[in-house]
């Protein structure tokens, strides 16, 4: 007769993500779910509406990541009319997702993932979250943070109109420039943002990296997994977050596919399974394997640790300074270790913020070239960007109208979902025995999944400190046997 | 003493959440004057808690997101019992926002098309997630209906704080107002009183009395948009004139048309029937199929640019449930007909 232990976010109650943990008669965990109960159809409603139109649309998926959604549909739509944007129109949607890609990663740092290490593991739960954080690095460093997050979203709500759904990327280019003495602005907090993100760095190193337990953490097996890597990579194969061809490498490192987004569909596929809304993403060559990894299992990640596996170098200079000690202090690539994402961000964090400077140094995006002109709609356009939880990919097809007659959209978190749900699977499966829930399992488990910034319902990483978790034993009456949680 | 606040999500994207985190040094600041009792994606503070204060112990709710599920209509209704105030909270809670344009659509197609048509999915016979099918594997997966409801047409609601999502400027003159000793009148949507236009920098250039044109344009088929002239003047279907200000014309600014995300102005019952009838009346024919051709060229989506964020709380969706309701039960009826003649023979 089964026990089965749930273990969900409080937030799982407005249907975001939610574990459930099937013991066997022994006591030991039969199999663990990550289940997302959520769906909102948006594929469903798009079609009708003018494809244009969907760079505001698609952004209302996610207000975390709405600059995400905003810039692949754009790209999408130049490929639907076969466009490319002028130079300074590419150069000031480059400034607006690295600005992004700083602001989100910083959220993830230092308010979601990072108190697992800045605080540690280890401290008391009440200290585990922002405020710990604060206690840790000191209260200038977090009125610092909060007024550097806000300095950007500020410049980005002047670009785009509103940070939260911006109205910025249109086919072929953008709808608004920017003036000289608005540039100015744009330097001077890009200067301070590279500042900060040596800053970060530093913390980490001395807060993470000099701690042998936490190192030890990060090496463990409990949260490693051998699968293949997605992500794009320039014509160099260096990281870029907004364009180039999307690389795979397999579990030893080596180049298995190389492709345009417009080849996706020869690539990659969906599972089904009952169990949760979600679809699981999985190479087509490979195949779907079930939940195992290694060179045979289609499964495979993407974000941080996978743009850093699939790259042969970062984009930056201070940037490839903080990947080469990365890669070597983890012992070469490809990097299997799924806490290894936070140091991972902080190497894409430096390498956002000296983009986003070199950008706003750049005197060509105070042009007035803005659009390149659309002609008649091709019938079908296929962008992708790298979120900052992966790649994401817009596919439209419309009517020689331009209106939406069938949408594909394939976003980060579903790329992650089949290793997310391995992860969760591989803790629960590490710590708990003969029915015993370890003091520490919650955390421990919380940890195998919050490492990859999962975006189940987008809005799970807001603000939280520990995501608060539950975990309810019952028996197969449905009786609760116990109950533990991380918060009083 | 502090006031007691609660935030709550339904159906929502989490861009009303991060409207409360871009308050940044306000937020701080606030937290001298009120005590967050409840706060899901900030806070460890749990239904239980809720549950355990007296009712109207909370000073004021703020509710954002669509009613989809059953659990979250539960949990409102508790907050609406523990609160003196409650607030929906950004354009899916005030009017049903972007997600709602899903009632318009069955439920199965939604379906179909994630688990077994899509371009990329790999069927596995007729396999679809379902709470029945995820039962087998002691997987507890809520019902998904479908439908999403503004706030207002699960609980009162004594307050709206409109925009998708509220800018900072809006959330922060909200909640002094909210604090202040003497609070606007129930039923107040907490934003500007008038039209957009009154805020809007290209006011001074906006048409004429008695402005007619002969095409609207969309904003991707035009190379420059002219940011010193009103867009309405460029043939640019802005909804400014309709909408309720506030936001200082945020899009405007970023050189793109008010898609109407603050909703109406008071008095009018439904948004889209609004700027429907404004645009119409701007259109400069009284013949038919150019009327028609206009429309298709320009606005080729009302429904999409009329109810973009309201459809779920508009007179045309109560219209469109009650005649699918009809045709539900007229097909039942049909249905038992039919057994019953064959069981007849």
């Amino acid at each position: 007769m089964p026990e089965v232990i749930e273990v969900h976010p409080i937030t799982r109650l407005e249907g975001h993500g939610k574990i459930e943990i099937i013991l066997n008669d022994a006591g030991d965990v039969d199999r663990a779910y990550l289940s997302v109960p959520e769906l909102r159809g948006f594929e469903i409603f798009a079609k009708g509406r003018p494809a244009e139109i969907m760079p505001q649309l698609t952004a209302r998926i996610c207000g975390v990541c709405p600059t995400a959604h905003h810039t692949a549909a754009a790209k999408a739509l130049d490929d639907l009319y076969g466009v490319t944007p002028p130079p300074a129109a590419r150069k000031i949607r480059e400034l607006l997702y690295n600005m992004f890609m700083f602001e989100d990663h910083l959220l993830h740092i230092y308010i979601l993932g990072g108190p697992d290490f800045i605080v540690g593991p280890d401290a008391p739960k009440a200290l585990r979250n922002v405020v710990g954080v604060i206690q840790k690095v000191g209260i200038e460093i977090g009125t610092r943070l909060i007024a550097m997050r806000r300095q950007v979203r500020e410049l980005m709500t002047l670009l785009a109109g509103k940070v939260i759904h911006p109205v910025l990327n249109l086919p072929g280019g953008v709808a608004r420039g920017i003036h000289e003495e608005e540039r100015e602005q744009f330097v001077t907090v890009a200067q301070q943002a590279v500042d900060f993100a040596r800053f970060t760095l530093d913390t980490f190193r001395t807060v993470v990296l000099k701690n042998s337990e936490y190192l030890e953490l990060i090496l463990s097996d409990i949260y490693r997994h051998d699968t293949y890597y997605v992500g794009l990579v320039d014509d160099q194969n260096k990281v870029n977050f907004y364009d180039g061809r999307i690389r795979v490498v397999n579990p030893e490192g080596r180049e298995f596919l190389k492709f345009p987004v417009q080849e996706y569909q020869d690539h990659l596929a969906e599972h089904v399974e009952p169990w949760t809304y979600v679809k699981f993403l999985f190479l087509k060559q490979v195949g779907w394997k079930g939940f195992a990894d290694g060179m045979d299992s289609g499964i495979y990640a993407v974000a941080p640790v996978a743009r850093l596996n699939v790259a042969d170098s970062m984009a930056t200079p201070e940037a490839q300074a903080a990947y080469e000690e990365y890669v070597n202090t983890l012992g070469g690539k490809p990097v299997h270790l799924t806490l290894a994402m936070h140091w991972a961000r902080v190497v894409e964090v430096i390498q956002a913020a000296e983009a986003f400077l070199q950008l706003a140094q750049d005197e060509e995006i105070c042009s007035d070239r803005l659009r390149t002109p659309i002609g008649e709609p091709r019938g079908v356009g296929i962008g992708v960007v790298e979120a900052p939880r992966g790649t994401l990919i817009h596919h439209y097809e419309t009517d020689e109208k331009g209106l939406i007659t069938r949408a594909n959209l394939l976003v980060a978190t579903q790329n992650n979902a089949a290793r997310i749900a391995m992860s969760v699977d591989k803790a629960a499966r590490m710590l708990v025995h003969n029915g015993k829930i370890g003091e520490d399992l919650l955390n421990k488990v919380e940890m195998a999944f919050r490492a990859y910034d999962p975006c189940f319902a987008c809005a799970t990483h807001a603000l939280p400190g520990s995501v608060p978790l539950e975990a309810v034993v019952r028996n197969a009456a449905g009786e609760v046997v116990e109950r533990v949680r991380n918060f009083e | 003493m502090k006031k007691k606040v609660a935030f709550y999500w339904c159906a929502s994207c989490g861009g009303c959440e991060e409207a409360v985190v871009d308050l940044a040094e306000f937020l701080l600041d606030a937290l001298e004057q009120i005590e967050i009792v409840f706060w899901p994606v900030a806070m460890d503070f749990k239904i239980e808690d809720v549950e355990q204060l007296t009712d109207g112990e909370i000073f004021a709710s703020f509710i954002n997101g669509a009613v989809l599920l059953s659990d979250q209509e539960e949990v409102v209704r508790l907050l609406r019992r523990k609160s003196q105030v409650v607030v929906a909270f950004g354009s899916c809670s005030h009017q049903g926002g972007v997600p709602g344009l899903i009632n318009t659509h069955d439920r199965q197609d939604v379906f179909d098309y994630y688990y077994h048509n899509g371009p990329t999915v790999q069927r596995n016979g007729n396999e679809m997630p379902t709470p029945t099918g995820a039962k087998a594997f002691h997987v507890a997966l809520p019902e998904y209906y479908g439908k999403a409801r503004p706030l207002n047409q699960v609980i009162e609601v004594d307050y709206y704080i409109p925009g998708c999502a509220p800018p900072p400027n809006v959330v922060k003159d909200a909640l002094l107002q909210l604090l202040s000793d003497s609070p606007p009148p129930r039923g107040t949507v907490l934003a500007g009183a008038h039209s957009l236009c009154s805020e809007c920098p290209l006011n001074e250039t906006k048409p004429p009395e008695g402005f007619k044109i002969k095409q609207f344009v969309r904003p991707s088929q035009v190379t420059h948009i002219d940011p010193d002239t009103c867009l309405l003047m460029q043939g640019l279907p802005c909804l400014g004139p309709v909408t309720r200000s506030g936001c200082n014309a945020l899009c405007i600014k970023g050189h793109m048309p008010c898609t109407g995300c603050f909703g109406p102005l008071d008095g009018v019952r439904d948004f889209g029937a609004a700027a429907l009838s404004f645009l119409a009346s701007l259109i400069d024919s009284n013949d038919e199929a150019e009327i028609q051709r206009i429309i298709d060229e320009g606005l080729p989506d009302p429904l999409g640019t009329f109810y973009m964020y309201s459809f779920p709380g508009s007179l045309l969706n109560e219209v469109l449930q009650k005649g699918r309701q009809k045709a539900r039960a007229w097909r039942e009826r049909e249905e038992t007909v039919e057994a019953q003649t064959t069981e007849n023979q």
